[in-house]
Formats: structure tokens, C-alpha cells, sequence
């Protein structure tokens, strides 16, 4: 199992080693100059040289990734102009906020996919399997904004159930203090229970926005695969034995199903942690998405470069943890690793 | 209310089951009491810098500045174009100073005895020249603001005594006081930052991006970058009559949708950047108070390159300022929120003032005659670029002068340059047409065409316009200024007005507004000549 972990581990670097050098390379072949950005309305061309010489942009291509290299070594991932943080500290508070809401979404997304999948798999062509679709198709072809701020004006501006969209935790509510940056953890770790209730409910609208946007992939591969291991020969034999329709469904297709669907629940988790932008920026969510893209429209270099690393690393793991999972849930994967 | 506290209610005591333990019951009262002393304003993007002396603090971070730090003067306050207060151009008010005493060439001011930094040390004059030499030194926007007042080096700042400061002047300029009234003469903590400060950065100013050292009338409670500033105020401010908003929250809230649904619903209490056609649905609909300013010294306006052909030639700048689409801009992109800066009288004399209109109307006959004496009868081909940065503005502003422009055989692709590199494109001084706002702190003719239309070529002459007869103008009127010759001012200024208008390197097209949208119960609203808020005279009912 160890060595399993390691060996993973160890062909990630070469992969990692890429990103590096990609993101290094694509943030500064993109149009924008950071120094005349920053240099101010009103800065004449010697300001920008100055600026330029101030955040070392006037040097050559290859020493400044030698220094990045260093600095990454060092664990210094430079500083954000935009925010004027340093690049680590704004990644780590901002991470936790998109992979809270992330995994919330998941999590309510999960609940409703793959029973509507099962659902729509065992009773194909039924009433069911036609909702699925529908719902399926609505939800993959409603871009996020767009699910996100029709969210905000019903629930919010009409109905006024929601709270404001402004953010992770209502703006007089206090923040709970730090322990693993999830304010639904850290709030009740220290029994903050109005806290707890006020980003309940800040999360609520963005989760279910992302929700909506991620039920179609996993809705459909569970349907899909659930399809195939429903007619496959260990299920006839399962139902021939006069198992009972559940015992058949669940502990037979559905582990056997399984597989296809958690590899598309890592890609799709992922995929949202980062692309999530959207839903962001219109609940005012100050998560990694929103931070890079407003870094990439002012050519700050350092939080893009950031960013994109601490998402190679989250999908490695990601993709680790997903492995080791497949052996949990199919024990030939194991035997044959 | 009822349904939203039923919500609240379920979620909590779903909550509670879950936990086992039971939930306070006063949270709401206390929560209702810091609401109603807390201003609460949202907007697209928060500071990145708490010091307008930093390297490319952001315009919010100018904001903050303004709040948090004194300066020796400030402006008085008169009656402005709608009603609202606007700052008084020509009239000053001690802030940290309690005594200004201006001479031939120097200035004295005699510091407030009990006025204090936020850490509770006395302001001296030592404080005030530590600032002030800051301000000339660092580089980049702040020393090039200074410069625009002739406050140039840190000999021009001496300590007389522990109260006393002079500021001498280098020359006479009549914009020297006025520019130590702007932001950027902030008196600092200089005892504070000098602890901080390192060999590799003299002036502090990596401790001041982070931390308030001013004795302003607020202190920053709380910043998280990108996020929110929750402001407090200095309950042993001296600069002015105290505060009546003991909190402010600044909070980001990048989706302009959203910031107006919170001003609809209540929940936040002031707004300034939302798009234009919001503004003025919001101004009919009468629940919330909109206010709207003119830009003082600002102006959108079309820039041509008068270095290269076809826009070297004046007839055919003469035939673009005839073939632009000026109603129409207004009406559709501005929603008539500007003032409209053409179609004065054709006998209307030319005024000592500025920004003002021009006699350009759209007038297609006109320009397409001009065209064909200028030699293109057919047109040309060219491009028209814009800032993506304020694309709400520009982009509908420029289809529609590509769309007029196409009537008189000029056919223009549309160039859409990302916010980043806008700066850079104007400083390479290449794109033939263009569109683009200036806007001065300081509001006076003489210092908008000095950077504007000046033969000395500044990043703001983006026509590249240079012309000895505008220069020996504009030169005349700062001159006189300087010694208050006014029948000479008066003169030059309108000579380099007309000079401006008959040679057409730019067209003005109107002068933006500062829509500002806050709750009725909120009142005291300042426009000033930065056109942020000013949270001291603010009001909460």
C-alpha cells in the first residue's frame, strides 16, 4: 500500500516539474504589462522602468525563473499585486472558502445524482428516467452565472429567505476562528452556533447553484453504468438466486457501478474548485477562482502561477486518493496493483 | 421578514438538534444594534494598498487613505451643481494645521496642539516633513502628483518648530496649496514606520500597505484583501467635528446584479459603480436616494493621432468630430447620465472655464465634404481602440461611432484592449483612434491642457498633439495665474480653448457623472474632487 502511495507520488513530479514551467511561461507571454498596470493612471515611461526593475520584470527570461524556482523551493510563491498579500497567505485563506463550497456542492449534488441515476437506470424509459434527462440537460446547458444570479433574485430579492449574497458568513456575524479554514467545521469545533447558521445559509445559494451545474455528469454516469452492471451476468444470477430487488441493486450493480462514477466524481470536483469563478463572483465568494481571474486581468503574475500550481496539486492528490478509493471499492484493483 | 426568520429559525434549530446544545437566543437584537451603527457600503473591488505612497496602491486603496490619514488642509464645502455639497475649489479648511499662513514664496502652519496619531504620540512638524519628503521621494504617482503642485524636493519643507512647519515654494504656482490638499500629502507616523523600515526600504512602505499610521478619523479595524475593510472610527480625532458613523464595512462585492439587489432590499447602504441604465432605473423607481456629480476636470472624449496620416490632416479630424454619433451616445450608452460636452451656439462666446462645450454637432453633410477637401472622398480604413477595463461604457460607445463613421465612408475594426495593457498601448502612442477618459484632482483649465495638449507630450497628450502656439497659450495662462494677472488669464484660456476645439486632436464627448445610489436614511453625502466617499460627514438615521 505504501509503496503503492509512493510510487504514485513519485510519477507525479515530472508532471508537477511541467506546471511549473508552462505556468511560468504562459503568465509571461500573456499581453498585459504588470508594470505599466501598477505603475499608476499617471506614470511616465521612466515610472514603469522603475516599477519593472522593482519587481524584477527587466531581467531575462531564464533568471527570472530561476528565481521563481528558488523562491518555490523556499516555499515563497512571490506576492499579489492586486491584493498586496503574499501569494501563499491569499491561497490559504481563499482555498478552504472554494473547497467548502466545492464539497458542499458535491456533497448535495451527490445525494440527488445518484439516486436519480439508480432510479433512472432500473426503470429505463419510465417517468423517472425522463425527469432525469430533463433535469440532466437543464442543468449542464444553464450556465452557472446565469443559474446562480436567477437564484439570488428569487430567493433572495423576491422571497428574502436567503440571506445577502455577500459572502462566506453574514457581514455582523463573527468569523470563527481558524482551525481548518471550513467555517462549518470551525464553527462548531468551537460551538459557535450562530455562526454555523449564518454560512449554512451564506452557502446554501452558491452550493445549490453548483450543484445544478454537476448533477448532469455524475447523473449520467451512474445511469450509464448502472445500465451495464444491471445487465450483466453476476446481476441475472444475483436476481436468478431470488435476492431481493434491493439486495440486487445496491449491493450487487451498484458497488460494481461504482468505479466509473468516482472517477468522474474526482475530475468533476476538481473541475469546479477551480472553475467556479462564476458562482464566485456573483455570491461575492472570496475563494481561489475569482482570486486568479482578477490577478490574470491585471497580469499579476504571481497569484496566476499560484494558482495553477496548487491546482496540479490538488488534482494529483485528488487522483491519488481516488486510486486507493478504487481499491476499497473493487478488490481486484488491488490484487492486480 | 416573516418567512426569511421562519428560515433562520428552522436552520437553527435543525442545527441545534444536530449539536445537542442550545442556540443563544439574543443573537438578533445585538446584531440589529451594531447594524444600525454600521454604514455598510458595497463595491466591485476593495484596496490593495492602505497607502496612497505605495508602489500601485489602487484608486479604492485612495479611499482609505483619504479616511484613515490627515493632511495639513482640506477643503471647505459649497452648494454644487445639483444641490449636493461639493468641495470648495478655492477655499481651504485646517485639518492637522490649526493656522496657515501664506507668504510670497513659503507657506506656514502652525500645528493643532492636541491632535494625535492612532497610537496616541502627538503630531509634530518633524511627522509632517518626514511625510511630506516621503511624498517627493518615493516615485511613481505620488511624487508625480507633488511635482504638479512645484513641490518637487525635500528642501522645500523645513522645521521651524515642533508646531511650525514652512513648505517654501520653488516657483510661483498658484497650484502649490491647492495640491497639499489632495491625497497624497497625508501626514504619516514617522516614529511608527521608521521602525519598521529597512535598508531596502527606507520610507516603511511595506509596513504601511498593511497598517494604518495616521491620525485620521477612522482606524482600520479589520482588512482582509480582497474581501472587506471594516473601518472604526478615532474617537480622539481632532481634524474636524467627530464622525457621526462609529463603523464602516467596505465589502467586495464584484457582481453589479447583486450590489443592486442589495441596495434594494435594504441591505447595504451605499453603492457608487454600478452600470449607468441600474442608475437610472433606480433614480426613477425613488426608494433609494441616487446622487449624480459631473466629473470635476474630466472628460470622455475621441483621440486621434495627429502624428500619422490620415488624422494628421485637421480637415479630417474637423470631418470625424462632425460624423460622431453625440445624441445617440448619451442616449444609449450613457442612459443621459453625463453632461453633454457639444452642439453649443454657434454665437455662444468661449468661456474662462473648462470642461466646456464644443460646436461640433452631428452633422454628416458636413463631415463628408470635409473628407473629400481633406482628399479622401472615398474614406479609409483605420482602427478604433478602447479600454476593456470600463467595456459597460466603451465598447456600446464605440459600435456606434464605428456605425456613424461608416456613413461617411470611414471604416473602422473595433481594437478591444485588455485593462492591463490599456496603459501600455497609450504610452506607445500608436493607436490612430481611440477613446479614453481624463480626469485632474485638480480643477483648473491651465492644468488639464498642460497634461493634455502640452508640446511636452505627457502619457495624457495621447494624440501626441504638439503645437508651439498651444504651448506659448498654455504657458501664458500658468504664468499669469501665478501672479494673478487675470485679464491675461482669462485670455489665454480661451485662446487655447478655441485653439483646442478648431484643431480637433481630441473630441470631447461628454463629462461622466459620479452616480453615487444610498438608503434615504443615509445623508451628508460629499462629492469631492477624488470622487470617493468621505465617510466623516456621513450620516446614518
Amino acid at each position: 500500500m505504501l509503496k503503492t502511495i509512493g510510487d504514485r507520488i513519485l510519477t507525479t513530479i515530472p508532471a508537477l516539474i511541467g506546471v511549473v514551467l508552462v505556468s511560468f511561461l504562459l503568465t509571461r507571454v500573456l499581453p498585459g504589462d504588470t508594470a505599466a498596470y501598477f505603475a499608476g493612471p499617471a506614470a511616465t515611461p521612466q515610472a514603469i522602468a522603475e516599477v519593472k526593475a522593482k519587481l524584477g520584470l527587466d531581467k531575462p527570461l531564464p533568471e527570472q525563473f530561476a528565481k521563481y524556482v528558488v523562491d518555490l523551493a523556499h516555499g515563497d510563491l512571490g506576492q499579489s499585486l492586486t491584493t498586496g498579500q503574499p501569494v501563499l497567505a491569499d491561497l490559504t485563506s481563499r482555498l478552504p472558502a472554494s473547497a467548502e463550497l466545492t464539497l458542499f456542492g458535491l456533497i448535495l449534488s451527490l445525494v440527488i445524482a445518484i439516486p436519480l441515476g439508480v432510479v433512472a437506470a432500473v426503470r429505463q424509459g419510465s417517468a423517472v428516467d425522463h425527469i432525469c434527462r430533463v433535469v440532466v440537460t437543464a442543468g449542464v446547458s444553464l450556465p452557472v452565472f446565469f443559474t446562480g444570479l436567477i437564484l439570488v433574485y428569487v430567493f433572495y430579492f423576491i422571497l428574502q429567505w436567503s440571506p445577502a449574497p455577500l459572502g462566506r458568513i453574514d457581514v455582523f456575524a463573527t468569523t470563527p476562528p481558524t482551525v481548518t479554514g471550513f467555517y462549518l467545521i470551525d464553527s462548531l469545533v468551537v460551538g459557535d452556533y450562530e455562526a454555523f447558521r449564518s454560512a449554512l445559509s451564506q452557502m446554501l445559494l452558491p452550493g445549490v447553484t453548483l450543484a445544478i451545474f454537476s448533477l448532469a455528469p455524475i447523473a449520467r454516469i451512474t445511469r450509464a453504468s448502472m445500465i451495464s452492471a444491471l445487465s450483466a451476468e453476476f446481476t441475472r444470477t444475483a436476481k436468478a438466486s431470488g435476492l431481493s430487488p434491493r439486495r440486487v441493486i445496491v449491493t450487487y450493480a451498484l458497488r460494481n457501478a461504482l468505479l466509473p462514477v468516482v472517477t468522474t466524481l474526482g475530475m468533476v470536483f476538481s473541475f469546479l474548485l477551480g472553475a467556479n469563478v462564476l458562482v464566485e463572483k456573483v455570491f461575492a465568494w472570496p475563494g481561489v477562482g475569482s482570486y486568479a481571474v482578477e490577478a490574470l486581468i491585471a497580469s499579476d503574475f504571481a497569484p496566476v502561477q499560484g494558482f495553477v500550481l496548487a491546482m496540479a496539486i490538488i488534482y494529483v492528490v485528488l487522483n491519488l486518493l481516488i486510486d486507493l478509493a478504487y481499491g476499497v471499492i473493487d478488490p481486484r484493483v488491488r490484487m492486480s496493483s | 421578514m416573516k418567512r426569511r426568520d421562519f428560515l433562520k429559525s428552522t436552520v437553527a434549530t435543525a442545527a441545534v438538534s444536530a449539536g445537542g446544545v442550545p442556540a443563544p437566543a439574543i443573537w438578533s437584537s445585538a446584531k440589529a444594534q451594531s447594524r444600525a451603527e454600521t454604514l455598510l457600503i458595497v463595491s466591485e473591488s476593495g484596496p490593495n494598498n492602505l497607502d496612497i505612497h505605495g508602489v500601485g496602491t489602487n484608486v479604492p486603496g485612495y479611499e482609505a487613505s483619504w479616511n484613515c490619514y490627515d493632511r495639513l488642509i482640506s477643503h471647505e464645502m459649497k452648494e454644487g451643481p445639483n444641490g449636493v455639497p461639493y468641495y470648495d475649489r478655492d477655499k481651504f479648511k485646517p485639518e492637522l494645521a490649526e493656522d496657515m499662513n501664506v507668504g510670497d514664496m513659503s507657506a506656514t502652519f502652525k500645528l493643532k496642539k492636541n491632535a494625535v496619531f492612532h497610537d496616541g504620540t502627538p503630531v509634530t512638524a518633524k511627522d509632517v516633513k518626514w511625510s511630506l519628503d516621503r511624498a517627493v521621494t518615493v516615485g511613481g504617482f505620488p511624487t508625480f502628483q507633488m511635482k504638479a503642485g512645484s513641490l518637487e524636493k525635500p528642501e522645500q519643507f523645513v522645521v521651524v518648530d515642533d508646531r511650525t512647519i514652512r513648505v517654501d515654494f520653488i516657483r510661483k504656482d498658484r497650484l502649490t496649496i491647492p495640491d497639499l490638499a489632495v491625497i497624497v500629502p497625508c501626514v504619516v507616523n514617522s516614529e511608527l514606520v521608521k521602525k519598521h523600515a529597512t535598508a531596502e526600504d527606507p520610507w516603511g512602505l511595506e509596513y504601511t500597505k498593511q497598517n494604518v499610521a495616521g491620525s485620521g478619523a477612522y482606524k482600520i479595524a479589520k482588512w482582509t484583501p480582497g474581501v472587506d475593510v471594516t473601518f472604526e472610527r478615532n474617537e480622539a480625532w481632532t481634524g474636524g467635528p467627530m464622525p457621526k458613523v462609529r463603523r464602516v464595512i467596505w465589502r467586495v462585492v464584484p457582481s453589479a446584479g447583486n450590489r443592486r439587489a442589495l441596495l434594494e432590499r435594504g441591505d447595504a447602504d451605499i453603492s457608487y459603480d454600478l452600470p449607468n441604465k441600474d442608475f437610472v432605473e433606480l433614480k426613477n423607481d425613488g426608494k433609494l436616494s441616487i446622487v449624480s456629480t459631473p466629473y470635476s476636470n474630466g472628460i470622455q472624449y475621441i483621440g486621434m493621432n495627429v502624428t500619422k496620416p490620415p488624422f494628421d490632416n485637421v480637415k479630417v479630424r474637423q470631418a470625424v468630430a462632425y460624423a460622431l454619433p453625440y445624441q445617440k451616445i448619451m442616449d444609449a450608452v450613457m442612459f443621459g447620465l453625463s453632461k453633454p460636452m457639444f452642439g453649443a451656439a454657434a454665437d455662444a462666446p468661449t468661456e474662462v472655464a473648462w470642461p466646456q462645450a464644443h460646436k461640433y454637432n452631428t452633422d454628416l453633410a458636413k463631415a463628408r465634404q470635409l473628407l473629400a477637401e481633406a482628399g479622401y472622398p472615398n474614406g479609409f480604413e483605420t482602427t478604433i481602440s478602447f479600454d476593456l477595463g470600463f467595456a459597460g461604457i466603451n465598447e456600446p460607445l464605440c459600435v456606434l461611432a464605428q456605425e456613424s463613421l461608416q456613413q461617411i465612408g470611414v471604416k473602422t475594426t473595433i481594437n478591444k484592449v485588455p485593462g492591463a495593457n490599456w496603459r501600455t498601448e497609450l504610452n506607445k502612442k500608436e493607436m490612430p483612434l481611440f477613446t479614453n477618459v481624463f480626469s485632474g484632482w485638480l480643477d483648473y483649465p491651465e492644468y488639464f491642457f498642460f497634461w493634455c495638449y502640452d508640446g511636452q507630450n505627457s502619457v495624457f497628450n495621447t494624440m501626441s498633439y504638439q503645437n508651439p502656439a498651444m504651448d506659448k497659450l498654455i504657458a501664458g495662462a500658468r504664468a499669469a495665474a501665478a501672479t494673478g494677472d487675470k485679464p491675461t488669464y482669462d485670455k489665454d484660456v480661451r485662446g487655447f480653448v478655441d485653439l483646442a476645439f478648431a484643431d480637433a486632436p481630441r473630441v470631447p464627448l461628454f463629462q461622466p457623472y459620479v452616480n453615487v445610489a444610498m438608503q434615504k436614511n443615509v445623508s451628508g453625502y460629499q462629492y469631492w474632487f477624488h470622487r470617493r466617499l468621505d465617510y466623516r460627514a456621513l450620516v446614518k438615521a
